[in-house]
């Protein structure tokens, strides 16, 4: 402000005036108008309003009424489908997450050395990640691990007669694990750029002192490469609480066989959009939001215990 | 010495050759499946087809309930473009003013565009469609395009923002002497400098859109308006056991577009996710 003021009585100095150190207030809200708008009417304000539609039993064909906190207590104590949406959202996660960050982590560390190939390796591990999100995948998933799918074809070859993967209630959840975990090349790739930054050096002086390769693993690529399995961990729980269209495309929409592939969102979208129980639904993403809010802090707590900084530091 | 040396490095790349080939197998069975007759496609387990079946193209072509599949190609298009020219035009105008300017409330501006990325969509999902449905926009591409235009995508912003701030700010204050307006600075000296990042959100922009199963199935309910996913999945509603040929050879051209981005922008890819964390 200062510094305007003072070129005043200059009447051509305009220019000068919007040196970057003074506030252009007026151009900012001209560059953040289509964002502002977007934060008031898509996010704050629905985000508002999903916290009242949680309190009342709004269907959208009907007005809404205010029930206070009985849509929570109903999926506490009365609704045995919001149990199970858990149990399987819980099972997915844990066992996809860690099983998807160790396959990524190794397949980095084969990767890593100077191997001859590199890139079109790095090419082909990317290829699930890139396509696993789409429905053309998923359908293939839900044909191959079916009956008389590909799967079951080559394990018939070999004398071993196995079961409908996606129509029996245990195994076809980890059909859907399997997909996830089919899709650890983007978190590879994470690896593989911190595994770049350790410094050659570090390995040099170990063998030196005759650390051999498991010891070198175990306290210079780990420790060092913490921050990043940090990352991908975070990301990864966030992400996978979040699953919808595999589950949807392999139980085609009904969280089957006997609910067992009903991941939290499917049974979301199942109560908002199938049964129109649009304050339940809001009362079920504040529940969600809750969950993965406690998993991030309890992560990013702990991460203070086994998170290694290189600088030593915050 | 040597010798065990070279073993091992062989023992290295048979190992990650062999993993590879098992994660690519179900994707070439799909594309080699495509190709196949119809009642072959589930007792041949080989990838190559024996005897080549073009029809099943032409059978996916003419499409299902009487839209035509390239009918859901060009209504994915549509979406697809719109939401990369929304985000991309949006998100580097926002980033602009979080990088380069001066402004009151800038941290908290800034801080509060971070927590929504960390936001389940979830939580701004119904009342997204009530808002919508009384806007009288569901059922057509707006609400897919429309929230694009208006930088929802707080992630992209983030990137360019990342992205503008490794660029020298010598050039803006030159141009301040030249005589530029803020204007004419963001669109003719940042933007055309910022082109990584921009392509960046442009290819993952396209690809999030192109598959996004979830708003396709809440927002469009007419099948002439239905997207590739929608249309991918009647195929798979109303396919018996004898026309999956079909199903897959059209499964294979959905991803045809992904997979040539893919090649043409590599590049991008790979720095992308590995500065950024993007999820691919």
């Amino acid at each position: 402000m200062t510094a305007s003021s003072m070129t005043k009585p200059q009447k051509r100095s305009k220019r000068a005036k919007k040196s970057a150190a003074s506030p252009n207030n007026r151009a900012a809200l001209f560059f953040l108008a289509p964002w502002l708008i977007g934060l008031i009417c898509l996010t704050l304000g629905p985000v508002l309003a999903s916290l009242y539609f949680s309190l009342t039993d709004y269907s959208i064909l009907a007005s809404p009424n205010w029930v206070g906190l009985s849509n929570y207590t109903e999926m506490l104590t009365a609704d045995k489908l919001f149990g199970t949406s858990l149990k399987v959202t819980f099972t997915y996660v844990f066992a996809s997450v860690p099983l998807k960050l160790i396959f990524a982590l190794g397949v980095a560390l084969l990767l890593n050395k100077g191997i001859k190939g590199l890139g079109i390796y790095r090419t082909i591990y990317y290829i699930p990640s890139l396509l696993g999100g789409s429905i053309a995948i998923s359908m293939l998933w839900r044909k191959m691990l079916g009956g008389d799918g590909l799967v079951n074809q080559v394990l018939l070859k070999v004398g071993i007669h196995a079961p409908d993967w996606v129509a029996n209630p245990k195994y076809a959840l980890y059909s859907i694990v399997l997909l996830s975990v089919w899709q650890f090349g983007s978190s590879m790739i994470i690896f593989l750029s911190g595994l770049k930054q350790i410094p050659s050096d570090y390995y040099e002086a170990s063998s030196v002192d005759g650390a051999g390769k498991i010891r070198q693993f175990w306290s210079i690529t780990l420790p060092i490469l913490t921050p990043v399995i940090f990352f991908n961990l975070v990301m990864q729980i966030i992400t996978s609480f979040q699953s919808f269209t595999q589950a949807f495309v392999i139980s085609n929409g009904s969280g089957g066989p006997l609910n067992s592939t009903l991941m939290y969102s499917l049974y979301l979208y199942k109560k908002g959009f199938a049964f129109f129980q649009m304050g339940y639904a809001s009362a079920m993403a504040w529940v969600l939001l809750l969950i993965i809010g406690c998993f991030t802090f309890i992560i990013f707590r702990s991460s203070r215990g086994w998170v290694h900084y290189e600088d030593g530091g915050k | 010495m040597a010798e065990t040396l070279r073993k091992t490095v062989w023992l290295k790349h048979l190992a990650i050759m062999l993993i590879a080939f098992v994660m690519l197998y179900p994707v070439l069975w799909m594309v080699g499946s495509s190709f196949k007759p119809n009642n072959v496609i589930f007792t041949e387990i080989g990838i190559w087809p024996q005897q080549w079946e073009w029809s099943n193209y032409l059978a996916g072509w003419s499409g299902i309930q009487g839209n035509p599949f390239s009918r859901f190609l060009s209504n994915s298009m549509i979406v697809s473009i719109g939401a990369v020219l929304g985000n991309v035009l949006s998100c580097s105008m926002a980033a602009y003013a979080f990088a380069r300017l001066s402004f009151r409330f800038k941290a908290a501006a800034f801080g509060l565009m971070l927590l929504t990325i960390m936001l389940p969509h979830h939580v701004t999902l119904i009342p997204q469609y009530i808002l919508f449905n009384q806007l009288g926009w569901v059922n057509s591409f707006l609400p897919l395009i429309a929230p694009k235009w208006l930088a929802t995508d707080g992630f992209f912003i983030f990137l360019t923002v990342q992205f503008i701030r490794g660029l020298p700010k010598e050039l803006d204050e030159a141009a301040t002497i030249d005589g530029c307006g803020l204007i004419q600075i963001y669109w003719r000296i940042v933007l055309p400098l910022a082109v990584p990042a921009l392509i960046t959100t442009t290819i993952f922009t396209f690809l999030w859109t192109w598959d996004d199963f979830f708003s396709q199935l809440i927002y469009l309910s007419d099948v002439t308006k239905f997207t590739v996913p929608l249309g991918l999945r009647l195929f798979l509603d109303s396919s018996s056991q004898s026309d999956w040929g079909p199903m897959f050879a059209m499964s294979v051209l959905s991803l045809l577009p992904c997979f040539i981005i893919f090649i043409l922008c590599q590049k991008y890819f790979v720095e992308g996710i590995a500065t950024s964390g993007i999820k691919g």
